[in-house]
Parts: C-alpha cells; structure tokens; sequence
C-alpha cells in the first residue's frame, strides 16, 4: 500500500509545470484524493509528478456577471463555501456536498475531478449541464478551450492531451427563470452514488416550461446530458408530466452492474431521481422568481 | 529541494519543512513518503493511525491549516511548509485532555481506539466551526470516519458533548 519511487517536481509557474509534464510525460498532483490512492494500490505509476499545489495565484474563484471561474488549486471544499458562487449558480454548492465526506473536499480540487473524469463523480456532470469549460495549458502548443461536450471521451478518459496541464474550468450561470437541483442515491452519504442526476429547468414569464436538461452519473462511461425538453415544453410548471422524459433518459443511459448495484437496479434508481431532480428544479425555479 | 539521494535505493530525498502541533520539525524523505507515514516513522508522533491507508476510513485524519485532511492521501514533500496539527496536539495547553478527549471518555466513545485519533481530530475542527451541534449535525460530522466497535451511539454523544465542554472552558 506505497506507491512505488517517482520523480517529484515542484513548479512555481504554470509554464514551468507544462514544460516538466511535457518533459517527464508525469502526472499532474493538485488535490491528489483520487491520484494518491490509484498510486498506493498500484494502480498507477507515473515515472514523474508535477506538484502543482506551490504555483501561485491558482486556487482563485472568480464570479463574473456570467460565470464562475475556478482555478486547479480550487478546493471542493472552498468552492462550497463561496457564497457569491452559491447566488449565482446554487447547483455548484448542491452537488459539492454529495462529492466524498467533508475531509476529502478539504484537499480535493474540483478541476482535479473533472479532469479524472470518474463517470461516477459528480463535478463533470454539474460542468457538462451547464455547458462549461476547461482551460488547458501545453508548453507545446500554448493554450486551449475545451467545451464540456468534447471534453469526456470514457471512463476515467477527458480529451486532455499527456502534455496539458487543465489550469482553470468555467461553470456559465444557468439562464434568468431557471432552478436547478441535484439528487443522488448513495450506500452511504459521501460514498459514490449509485446514481445521481442534476437537472436544469428554465421557465418563461408565464412559467411555461421553455427548457429542461439533466445529466446522470453512474449510468455510463461519462456524464449522459439528456435534454428533455420536446418531452415538457410550453407546459406550465403546476401541469407538467415528466413521464416523457423518464421514457427519454431510460433510452440514453446504459448502467452497468457491480457489487453495489445491480444494472436493472441502477435503471430503476435513474426513473426515479430524474423525476425528483426535475420536479425539484422546477420548484426552485418557481422560488428564485418569487423571491 | 532535491539534496540527496537514498544510498541504498538511489531513490532522491527532499528536504520539508513542517509546524507539527506548533513544533518546528525538518525531515528528509523520499517523495513518495505519505504524511501518515512521515509522521509516524519519521517524527515519532504515533497517535496518528493508519487503517485502511486509501481515504475511506478516516483513522489517519490530521488538521493541515486547521482544516481536517487524510494525511495517508497527502505526500510529505508536497505538504512542505504546512501547519499540522494531530491528535498529538488536541490537548490542553497545561497537558490535560483536550475537550473532545475529555468528552471521548466521559462518554465511553471508545472501545479499541484503533479510530479515535481521527474522531478527534476531526471533531476538534468540526466545533470551530459548529459550535452547538444537534445529534443529526454530529452524526453528520463524523459521516468520514469508520469506528468498527462502538456503533457510533456515544461518539454522537461525545461530540455533543464536546462542544459541553468547550463553553464551560470558555466561560470560565
């Protein structure tokens, strides 16, 4: 249960952590909740780390008047504090306190976990339905945008290249007249949810139903967005029957069975925190008028 | 920050710096020393347990910047000028129990004690912040940390128990 030997580099500028990853084609170490435990079991041994916990100015979170920027330093647990991010965008705050227990979001960054790209976490979901971004560094090529859409390719796989160092993610704000919610199904609080799904619903002056989205964890190899509006439009909130979008999201996911859970199990739990997610949002969404 | 290598491995060594429970302490360890480990073998402080050693059980909790962290999920060398306090540092300044470990016996909130020092140190933080828990919030707090003997009943009890503890000292 120790990792095995590995090259320790500690960079003081994010230039200088592209290079040494492009150099020592290492890992990139931030929060290391996930990294840590795959090199304990050996699971992974990465000839080299780039330790990015030293570098200056990355552990910012920045509320504009349309997004909330984070850096790769950017705590779980921070990112949950932050009231200014919590008006703007409650959803970041809701689904934080499903990611592990308390002590782990303590260290943890949330960049780190979208970048693990775990189809069973939480993070990748939430920057996937709101239509995010990760910002990427290469010393190589400089720097890209990837839209949350392109960015998760498998289990465990983003579209982040060895040499590219994710340095910060974009969360936009979800519309005006919008609601959103996260519910999960967990063994135990702060184990990893046999499913969960967020859902963001967006309502017009008449509180019409003019969109709605969700995306699910633990239900296939990455996040699955399923939009679910053509299933509610035009409907008002008090009326809607999301019956149609239930049938929607069973056609999109492909759960697997483990020891947690059996598949059937899983399709079942998706039915049913869709329609609690959706319900949900469409509340909030009714509160955040109202208030 | 490399100044030697293991002779025996040729594995490089880095010298940290670290403030243990207000003590300064230097060591040189090989980069994939885990805090837990480099706290144990290398400073002696033993009171920090190692159980599962892959963040799921919570007997290795330490407080980095006041704020409960796996030390088994950290690496020495990276924690590098950190404040860190363990269980070792969860007494009365005079040497006495510290409030949570008066409450811990007061309560019988231990069996074994294979677990406690992460109770500990995780409930020392928790009243920081959360200074009059309910029995649900206390529930919640200690939600990271497995205890295999008592069932948690009066580890609930303990942290309501705490905090007890802590208005009466500071009161007085």
């Amino acid at each position: 249960m120790k990792p095995a030997p590995f090259a320790y580099h500690r960079p003081s500028t994010v230039a200088e952590a592209a290079q040494l990853l492009a150099a020592t084609q290492g890992k990139i170490l931030a929060g290391g909740q996930s990294l840590i435990p795959i090199m304990s079991m050996r699971l992974a041994s990465p000839a080299a780390l780039v330790d990015l916990n030293h570098v200056p100015g990355l552990a910012a979170i920045d509320v504009t008047s349309t997004a909330v920027h984070i850096g790769a330093l950017t705590r779980h647990a921070a990112l949950e504090a932050n009231d200014a991010a919590y008006l703007a965008n409650p959803l970041l705050r809701r689904a934080l306190r499903h990611v592990a227990h308390a002590t782990i979001r303590n260290r943890g960054t949330t960049v780190g976990s979208i970048v693990h790209a775990d189809p069973a976490a939480e993070m990748p979901a939430v920057l996937r339905l709101l239509g995010g971004i990760v910002e990427a560094v290469s010393s190589e090529r400089g720097h890209r945008s990837i839209d949350s859409a392109d960015f998760f390719v498998g289990p465990l796989e983003s579209a982040l290249q060895p040499d590219e160092v994710a340095v910060a993610a974009t969360f936009p704000h979800p519309p005006g007249g919008s609601g959103s919610s996260w519910a999960e199904i967990s063994r135990r609080h702060g184990d990893y949810g046999l499913v969960g799904v967020g859902s963001l619903v967006v309502l017009d002056e008449g509180r019409r139903i003019t969109s709605a989205s969700v995306c699910l964890i633990s239900v296939g190899g990455t996040p699955v967005l399923v939009d679910v509006t053509d299933a509610s439009s035009g409907t008002t909130y008090d009326a809607v029957d999301w019956t149609a979008a239930l049938e929607l999201v069973d056609a999109a996911i492909d759960p697997e069975s483990d020891i947690h859970a059996t598949a059937a199990y899983r399709r079942q739990l998706a039915r049913v925190l869709t329609g609690r997610a959706l319900a949900q949002a469409t509340a909030d969404a009714i509160a955040r008028v109202a208030a | 920050m490399t100044t030697a290598s293991d002779p025996a491995s040729a594995e490089a060594l880095h010298d940290v710096t670290l403030t243990v429970n207000g003590v300064f302490q230097q060591l040189r360890v090989p980069a994939r020393r885990l805090l837990s480990d480099a706290l144990r073998h290398d400073l002696r402080l033993t009171g920090t347990h190692v159980g599962c050693e892959h963040g799921v059980c919570g007997a290795c909790t330490v407080l980095i910047e006041g704020r409960p962290t796996r030390s088994c999920l950290v690496f020495a060398v990276s924690a590098d000028g950190a404040s860190i306090t363990t269980v070792e540092g969860c007494l009365e300044p005079d040497g006495t129990l510290g409030d949570v470990q008066q409450a811990f016996q007061d309560c019988h909130a231990l069996q074994c004690g294979f677990c406690t020092p992460g109770f500990i140190t995780t409930i020392t933080a928790y009243l920081e912040d959360h200074p009059n828990p309910t029995e649900d919030e206390a529930r919640e707090a200690i939600g990271g940390n497995l205890c295999r003997c008592t069932g948690y009943q009066n580890i609930v009890a303990a942290v309501v128990r705490a905090a007890e503890i802590r208005r009466e000292r500071t009161a007085t």
